[in-house]
């Protein structure tokens, strides 16, 4: 079952614990200016949104990449950074519609999302679940039933 | 080790910026933040330096867990001596800058002397420049904050300042970080504004590596999120009503301090607390609760983002303050609200608005208002005085434009600006200021919790309740039960409390996680991070080290024992109403046994082998 991060802003506190955990898992250091996924903060409307990669299947970056630097990970369905073939032209930076890739000047190469692997540590870190990582046939599940619920009546809790 | 080992040194006369190595041997007796900052300030400036001089030192400081994964590890600390109270001032604060600080590769940032015009530091990396701030002098926090944003053209740097209230000399100015979290109290912020520092811009990209022991500290740490997953305080009253949770559970126990602590429970606490923030309005149908809210890296988020009520008297024709921002907690619900009588949610939280926006300290300010609104009714004060104001308890028209006026300084403003203390002697009624060492009570009347009396009398920033919580085991039983009418016992309590509150406060950790946690959670976390054996001992014995070495600061300064009071409301004026009713603080009965616990003499001294068997 291929899998897709979640993300729920509205679960949201803007700790940053998944910066920490992504930042430490792919670069050993807490370092948020280092994180592959970044939470954003609305002040005046009081919202704290999550927010990377999102794994496209006909992905830009991929696509974009002079090199061939970005491949499929057929276990994982993400797209993964080869960093010996990375050239860090940044093409690929500018192919993305989101913004979920990006330069690390310190390297010279472009980091982004890789779903560790396939246990995304930015997940486990999340102390209010709003980042999951589930089914990806099946992310608007728990949305559904919360509006399956209100159609019949049900309060969303039970 | 997760310190980063280097301090940054920055001159503002000679307006130069150095780097250092810090001082591990002071590190390993002192661990970071409040304990090594204090230590520093004390090696380094005469205890009778007028605060507002370029004698003072301004101190910023994390932790060695600060900007890890640790649970609340984001915290910061303001160290320099106080020109509200004239001791050693600590004030902690949460949200972003200081895991910046130390992402940037910094423990600590020392300010020394005073720029001949107004300036702010720019920190990027190791990278370190003082410039002008001329354009920003005279701009509120959140101007100050949108402005430095603009002209570095960075969303993510983080920044800290000062507000018009410092400009202007308000003695309980904090600095703001963050747009709305503070190094609120003791007037942290007046003395960064009398060097003509304005504010301090960081961006950190370096991360903070270093930990001892990686796999050991990620468990450490995970072990720790998961009790405070399982606590109900912190895992469920925080998050949802945020400090806030309090508000009625003090109230019921007859410890509400109200109208300048004349009573002890407030008629009007359930329409300020809280449960009547997530209420909705009748006017829109939304509450005045927006979100919960999260400081770096913390797993409680008990932050409030708030909103006022559009139509509201005291925003109405200003669409700037219709957007969400920093709500009440509940030491500024207290304060601005029971102690001045005022049970109106909306203008609490635009005065807790005004609060963040210029920099000052709602808890000092509300118990200011509270004092001027006694001497008003009483007639001594008078509105040739106030430029016309009605000072009366329950008024939130004189409340929140005292708040308009003491955010900049302007006319009666300026007066409360300085503090209860000052304006209750200029009147004549010295006695009628709720302060300890000039420094305004927080939420808990100590005639209905008496350990929280012994612990505001010694206190070493003035009256405080972050310096020894003992609310948590007088009314929440946390780690045990205790009786709050009771003061057998009390010293002892009281001591250990601040003893282990200082370690907190040293390691770059929020104090609230000891609702769940305690020092035997907290150890192995260091320990896996920091060289130097640190366990529950010693980290108890650090914390009695850095609670002596500051009240050597004070007593150096000038202070005496005679100080350890409470004002004579308390001590003699028992409690009208309530469990307390008929009772006053018996700070004699508990004082003499804590001074002996302390190893200090009758006098309040620590003696010689106390200094010995510290290292002091």
């Amino acid at each position: 079952m291929l899998r897709s991060l979640k993300l729920e802003p509205e679960k949201c506190t803007g700790c940053l614990q998944c910066e920490m955990a992504c930042s430490y898992e792919q670069e050993g250091v807490f370092n948020p200016a280092k994180s592959r996924i970044k939470v954003f903060t609305f002040h005046h409307e009081g919202v704290f949104a999550p927010y990377t990669c999102t794994q496209c299947d006909e992905a830009w970056c991929m696509h974009a990449c002079p090199v061939d630097a970005i491949v499929v990970n057929a276990a994982t369905g993400s797209k993964d950074v080869l960093n010996d073939v990375c050239v860090g032209c940044k093409v690929c930076t500018i192919a993305c519609p989101f913004g979920t890739v990006n330069y690390n000047q310190d390297t010279g190469k472009v980091i982004k999302c890789d779903l560790c692997g396939g246990d995304p540590a930015c997940a486990k870190a999340c102390p209010t679940e709003a980042i999951t990582y589930v089914d990806a046939d099946q992310t608007g599940l728990e949305r559904m039933r919360a509006y399956a619920a209100q159609s019949a009546q049900i309060s969303p809790g039970s | 080790m997760a310190w980063t080992g280097k301090i940054l040194r920055v001159d503002l006369s000679s307006g130069t910026c150095i780097a250092e190595p810090l001082n591990m041997e002071w590190a390993t007796q002192y661990l970071g933040q409040r304990g090594l900052a204090s230590k520093y300030l004390s090696e380094e400036i005469d205890p009778t330096v007028d605060a507002l001089s370029a004698g003072n030192k301004f101190i910023m400081v994390t932790g060695p867990l600060t900007g890890t994964m640790a649970s609340t590890g984001g915290r910061y600390s303001v160290v320099t001596k106080s020109p509200l109270t004239g001791t050693i001032a600590c004030s902690n604060s949460g949200g972003f800058i200081g895991a910046e600080m130390k992402n940037a590769g910094w423990d600590m940032i020392i300010f020394e002397g005073k720029a001949d015009s107004p300036v702010y530091l720019y920190l990027e990396n190791e990278k370190a420049e003082l410039l002008p701030a001329d354009d920003l002098w005279g701009l509120s926090v959140w101007a100050t904050d949108e402005a430095l944003h603009r002209k570095h053209q960075d969303p993510q740097l983080r920044i800290a300042c000062v507000g018009r209230s410092a400009e202007a000399g308000c003695l309980y100015a904090g600095v703001i970080n963050d747009l709305h979290r503070a190094a609120g109290r003791s007037g942290v912020g007046t003395v960064m504004a009398s060097k003509n520092l304005k504010a301090v811009a960081v961006r950190g990209t370096r991360g903070v590596g270093n930990i001892k022991d990686p796999v050991g500290f990620m468990q450490a740490t995970e072990a720790a999120k998961q009790v405070l997953a399982d606590n109900a305080v912190t895992s469920q009253g925080l998050p949802t009503y945020g400090t806030q949770v309090l508000m009625n559970v003090i109230n019921e126990v007859g410890a509400m301090p109200t109208r300048n602590m004349r009573e002890v429970r407030f008629e009007g606490a359930s329409n300020i607390s809280g449960e009547a923030m997530h209420e909705p309005r009748k006017s829109d149908g939304k509450p005045n609760l927006v979100t919960n809210a999260a400081c770096f890296g913390c797993t409680i988020a008990c932050g409030r983002i708030s909103t006022i009520d559009k139509g509201h008297f005291t925003v109405k024709n200003k669409p700037e303050y219709w957007g969400a921002s920093g709500g009440l907690e509940y030491e500024a619900a207290w304060a601005l609200g029971s102690d001045t009588g005022v049970d109106d949610l909306d203008a609490l939280t635009y005065v807790n608005f005004l609060c963040n926006e210029d920099g000052f300290d709602p808890i000092s300010f509300g118990a200011t208002v509270a004092a001027a609104m006694e001497l008003f009714e009483m007639g001594v004060l008078t509105e040739k005085d106030t430029g016309g104001l009605e000072m009366r308890f329950g008024s939130a028209e004189a409340l929140t434009r005292s708040a308009e006026l003491t955010m900049t300084g302007e006319g009666f403003g300026k007066e409360l600006g300085l503090g209860s203390k000052r304006l209750c002697e200029k009147y004549g009624h010295p006695e009628l200021s709720m302060t300890v060492k000039g420094q305004e009570f927080p939420a808990y009347d100590p005639r209905g919790i008496q350990g929280m009396g012994l612990a505001y009398a010694t206190s070493n920033r003035g009256a405080c309740h972050l310096r020894g919580y003992t609310v948590s085991s007088e009314v929440m039983g946390i780690p045990e039960k205790t009786d709050p009418l009771v003061t057998d016992g009390k010293a002892g309590l009281v001591k250990a409390f601040q003893d282990a509150t200082a370690a907190v406060d040293s390691a770059g950790l929020c104090i609230f996680t000891t609702f769940a946690w305690t020092l035997a959670d907290i150890a192995p976390q260091i320990d896996a991070a920091c060289e130097g054996g640190w366990t529950m001992e010693k980290l108890a014995e650090v914390g009695e080290r850095i609670w002596n070495l500051e009240r050597d600061f004070n007593l150096a300064a000038g202070l005496t024992g005679k100080d350890d009071t409470l004002p004579k409301r308390l001590l003699k004026d028992a409690a009208n109403t309530g469990p307390a009713q008929g009772r006053v603080n018996e700070l004699d009965k508990m004082l003499p046994e804590y001074y002996e616990l302390r190893g200090w003499n009758v006098e309040g001294v620590p003696t010689e082998s106390t200094r010995q068997r510290l290292g002091l």
